[in-house]
């Protein structure tokens, strides 16, 4: 702990604050909105399993509660932890992501997971967290300067580049997409300059080529579908052309809740995950998915709010970062369920049944809850080395 | 130092603000997306949803019903437990649910090779019989293990069910698995799993009254086309119930008397055409037919030499043999060439050039009116008035009396026989009519061929003053005497009159060929013709050698037996033609069938009876629009 003076008269710039203190620091409305977020997903698991709790909601309620444990335990440390072990903690998932390329379990057609008996976890679930981590612990140490040269791009470019390549082998595509994404926009928020991402982007066009020769048929016929959803209506456009019937069916009121032909008859697919947004669209309408839109922006930009309180660097990187990461989820997955983008195996956060996700998502919050606990934390730019 | 992270510190605050304009720039594309989706698109995608949804499926109609002419079923529709097969619901394997369902239903290779043909040729999703008529212990073990068993559904139906087995085999017919080419015709209904059609019998000749007419069954499906629950139902219009003519007493009775041979036998009510019995033997089970035989029961049951399949009183060709006298004798009356009291001399044979005619009885009859001649079946007294008659005059009075053309009676399969003539003679064989053929003519040999069902036409137009009726299977609605049906066919009451005194005499006479035939039933009696036709030609040597009797021949060598008749004797009401095959003689084994036939039928005397029409279901609407 670095010696400390100066700030006796408030003890939130103690960075030893007690656990009392730290609660009472907790910001109650982000929680508020990620239980509405969390509500709404258990309904619409109702509304998908016929009005039943089985075998969906019931199970997505009890990892919720896990999660919540999960948030306040991650919220309650010290930000200076994080910070401390971000490397450590990117190089473990990192580890299990190599693990996984030779030991995982099979679902889907993709090795994905590692069993631990009682929970199956998917690394790269994870190392969407440990990415931002590792790069707000690196930016924060350095200058605007020393982001704008190219010698230091060298190491958080591998940071991303190592997991990416992993994860690609896997294949998992929507994670990859995810993963650059999300790194793509911190070290946009960092300062690198604007026609390095131009110059890259053209570079990546310009592969495409090349890159398509590296995809799996799978997933060449993935692309080709959402091309052109109709051109095999029974087959590989099955899954698009029926959630657009959904969505569009629902119009501008929706069905009403537990009356969506669509789901109820188990015309949609895996409806309880990747496709959940198509049975609240359809049962409540253009209504009810505008409101969970704007309450997901509501979450997104609550994170914003809390980066902007923060007093570190490395606390608004991180609530930057995180909060990105959760609108790539909803827009990439959103998108996707209404024939924008490809289908890429992107879940609905917090509504799409699943218990990684929703694992990983309220470490993600409880960081961000973190940051906000420790706003009045001031960070040395060689902090993390500071004891 | 802290200049440089105040000016990071702006720059993270700038590029925050970029990233969130992003942010919200994309949203509102999913929002804009959302507004296309939901509502300028809504409608289109409500209806594919709608179409999602809702699937129309045909019901099959119920069979009509089939009864005698008092009622008693012949055709009835059971409740059928079947077991089916949706391939696309096997979980991609269907030789593993078949091998498992083998373990509790034991399928033959026959019935394995069957399935996969139809699933082969079915889509995917459409059930295929597996089997039907399941007991009720097989249904229960199947639900029971029906988790091991995807893809295998039980349903209930209606099968076909014919009570009366073999005995009206010909009559009724049978239903059976609808054939390629009958669904090539394209009605959907046809392509329903464990659909039947009328194959033979009064099942083909009236196939579209019984089917009815489909209806229709509008369902929720879900994905995998399961119905979860019915919209609205529409049960079309279940198939005509027929009454038939038949009356199965009799067809009983004739039925027990023939069954050990290969025989046919008709009867007609004479005035109005109804065919109150027809009977060919063997028979064969017409539920086993509709259940579907085995390849080894197929052979079996068309290698038998009695032909069990074939309706021999309306497909078997025969010559008539002396049943066609009648015929002859009207030719010569009404040529004139004879009288009634025109004797002609029975010495055994007559000469025709060099070629010698034998009489049945080769010591002869000795001098013969028309009367005698009838009474002995003399076959020399026959040759000759078909000598002086001329062939185009006999010909022409046997295709009055309906010979060599259809009687139209409605059973599919029906043969007609052969008349000849010089002309055809001439065409068909390139050759002169000559003298000896009209002699053969005249005893209803060569190349004549006629149908039982010819015959009894025949009787009846004789028992009934002269009038062609054509046979039915069908009650009519209006009945009688009142209202005598069939063609007018010109011939003298009294010529017929002297044909039927004779055909009496050749029963009721102590010494008539037909005496075997006789009957008594408070009375009254009935009047016949006996007729013996060669089978095979006698040749020279074996005349000389001594015929061997007919019991001494190998059976198929044997001489086919035929009668006619018609009953009761004054008051005539009734026609009947019997044909057994290699019987050996038409007194010995024709005339003792014929005989317990009418004596059945002057009992129970069914066409005096008012027959039973059965409620018809679609009678019901048609009468309230009334």
């Amino acid at each position: 702990m670095i010696p400390f003076s100066g700030y006796e008269n408030s003890s939130l710039r103690n960075p030893d604050m007690t656990l009392k203190e730290r609660f009472y620091h907790i910001s109650w409305f982000y929680i508020f909105l990620i239980c509405l977020v969390a509500g709404t997903g258990f309904v619409i698991l109702y509304a998908a399993a016929n009005g039943s709790w089985e075998p969906w909601a019931s199970k997505q309620f009890v990892r919720f509660w896990m999660g919540i444990a999960v948030l306040f335990c991650v919220a309650m440390m010290n930000l200076r932890f994080w910070l401390k072990y971000a490397y450590v903690f990117y190089a473990a998932v990192l580890i299990l992501l190599f693990y996984v390329e030779f030991n995982g379990h099979d679902a889907m057609g993709a090795t994905r997971w590692i069993n631990l008996g009682f929970i199956q976890i998917q690394p790269s679930e994870l190392m969407k967290i440990a990415l931002v981590l590792a790069l707000a612990r690196y930016f924060h140490g350095c200058s605007l300067q020393e982001t704008m040269s190219f010698s230091y791009m060298v190491i958080p470019s591998m940071l991303v580049l190592m997991p990416v390549a992993l994860v690609m082998r896997q294949p998992d595509l929507g994670t990859a997409v995810l993963m650059i994404a999300v790194s793509t926009a911190l070290f946009f928020l960092v300062g690198v300059q604007i026609w390095k991402f131009v110059v890259l982007g053209v570079a990546g066009l310009a592969s495409i080529p090349i890159a398509w020769r590296f995809l799996h048929d799978y997933q060449k016929e993935r692309v080709w579908t959402f091309l052109d959803p109709e051109r095999d209506p029974l087959g590989k456009g099955y899954h698009i052309l029926q959630s657009k019937i959904t969505l569009g069916s629902g119009g501008i009121f929706g069905k009403g809740f537990l009356q969506g032909t669509q789901s109820r008859l188990n015309f949609l697919p895996e409806k309880q995950t990747d496709f959940i947004f198509t049975v609240l669209a359809e049962e409540f309408g253009m209504i009810g998915s505008v409101s969970l839109l704007i309450l997901y922006l509501a979450l997104i930009f609550y994170g914003y709010v809390i980066a902007f309180r923060s007093s570190s660097f490395f606390g608004r990187l991180l609530a930057l970062g995180l909060s990105t990461n959760l609108f790539l989820y909803v827009f990439i997955n959103i998108a996707m369920v209404m024939g924008l983008v490809p289908v890429v195996g992107i879940p609905l956060p917090m509504i799409s049944y699943g218990g990684t996700v929703m694992l990983t998502l309220m470490f993600s919050f409880g960081l961000i809850e973190c940051v906000n606990v420790n706003r009045n934390v001031q960070i040395g730019r060689r902090g993390a080395y500071d004891d | 130092m802290i200049t440089r992270d105040g000016d990071r510190g702006k720059m993270l605050t700038r590029r925050a603000a970029m990233l969130a304009g992003g942010q919200l720039f994309l949203s509102s594309l999913l929002l804009a997306r959302m507004y296309y989706l939901q509502v300028l698109e809504s409608d289109r995608y409500k209806t594919l949803a709608e179409e999602n949804r809702i699937s129309t499926r045909l019901l099959a109609p119920p069979r009509g019903l089939i009864f005698d002419r008092f009622g008693v079923p012949l055709a009835q529709n059971n409740q059928n437990f079947r077991v089916l097969v949706i391939s696309e619901q096997t979980e991609g394997n269907l030789n593993a649910t078949l091998e498992a369902l083998n373990e509790i239903l034991p399928l033959t290779d026959g019935e394995i090779q069957r399935i996969r043909r139809d699933v082969r040729r079915s889509r995917d999703f459409t059930p295929v019989t597996i089997r039907e008529n399941l007991t009720w212990e097989q249904m229960a073990s199947i639900q029971l293990n029906a988790p091991d068993l995807p893809g295998i559904i039980i349903d209930e139906g209606l099968s076909r069910f014919y009570p009366e087995k073999e005995l009206l085999s010909h009559v009724v017919g049978y239903v059976g698995i609808v054939s390629e080419t009958e669904i090539a015709s394209g009605n959907p209904l046809l392509r329903l799993p464990g659909f039947r059609v009328g194959k033979s019998g009064i099942e083909l000749e009236h196939e579209a009254e019984l089917r009815g007419k489909e209806g229709a069954q509008r369902v929720e499906v879900n994905a995998v086309g399961r119905i979860i629950r019915e919209i609205e139902r529409d049960e079309g219009i279940p198939g005509r119930t027929l009454p038939l003519s038949i009356d199965v007493r009799l067809q009983q009775i004739a039925y027990e008397k023939m069954k050990k041979e290969s025989a046919s036998a008709v009867l007609l009510d004479i005035y109005t055409g109804e065919v109150l019995m027809l009977v060919s033997t063997p028979g064969f089970d017409p539920n086993a037919l509709n259940r579907g035989l085995s390849p080894e029961e197929w052979s079996v049951l068309s290698s038998n030499p009695r032909a069990p399949m074939l309706n021999k009183a309306i497909s078997g060709l025969y010559s008539p043999g002396s049943t066609f006298k009648m015929v002859v004798a009207l030719a010569a009356l009404e040529a004139g060439v004879i009288t009634p009291e025109t004797k002609i001399f029975c010495d055994g044979y007559t000469m025709m050039g060099n070629h010698k005619f034998h009489c049945w009885k080769s010591s002869g009859h000795g001098n013969l009116n028309l009367k005698e001649a009838f009474r002995h079946s003399c076959d020399i007294y026959f040759y000759e008035i078909a000598r002086r008659t001329g062939i185009d005059r006999i010909s022409a009075m046997a295709e009055r009396l309906g010979f060599g053309s259809l009687t139209g009676i409605d059973l599919p399969g029906e043969k007609k026989g052969l008349m000849p003539n010089r002309k055809w003679k001439e065409r068909r064989l390139g050759e002169q009519w000559l003298q000896g053929d009209t002699y053969n003519a005249g005893i209803g040999q060569g190349f004549i061929s006629c149908t039982p069902v010819q015959l009894a036409v025949m009787a009846a137009a004789i028992a009934n003053g002269g009038r062609k009726v054509k046979p039915t299977l069908l009650v009519p609605k209006e009945r009688g005497i009142q209202a005598p049906k069939g063609e007018i066919l010109n011939i003298s009451k009294q010529h017929l009159r002297l044909v039927r005194d004779a055909m009496a005499d050749v029963v009721n006479h102590p010494r008539g060929t037909g005496r075997p035939a006789f009957v008594d039933v408070d009375g009254q009696r009935i009047a016949g013709k006996t007729g013996t036709t060669q089978v095979k030609r006698i040749t020279l040597k074996e005349r000389e050698e001594g015929l061997k009797a007919q019991e001494d021949l190998p059976w198929k060598d044997r001489n086919h037996a035929l009668f006619v008749a018609f009953g009761p004797v004054g008051a005539p009401r009734y026609a009947l033609a019997v044909v057994v095959e290699h019987g050996g003689g038409g007194a010995k084994t024709a005339a003792p069938i014929a005989g317990a036939i009418m004596d059945a039928v002057l009992r129970l005397d069914p066409a005096a009876q008012k027959p039973v029409f059965p409620e018809n279901p679609t009678d019901k609407n048609g009468g309230e629009k009334k």
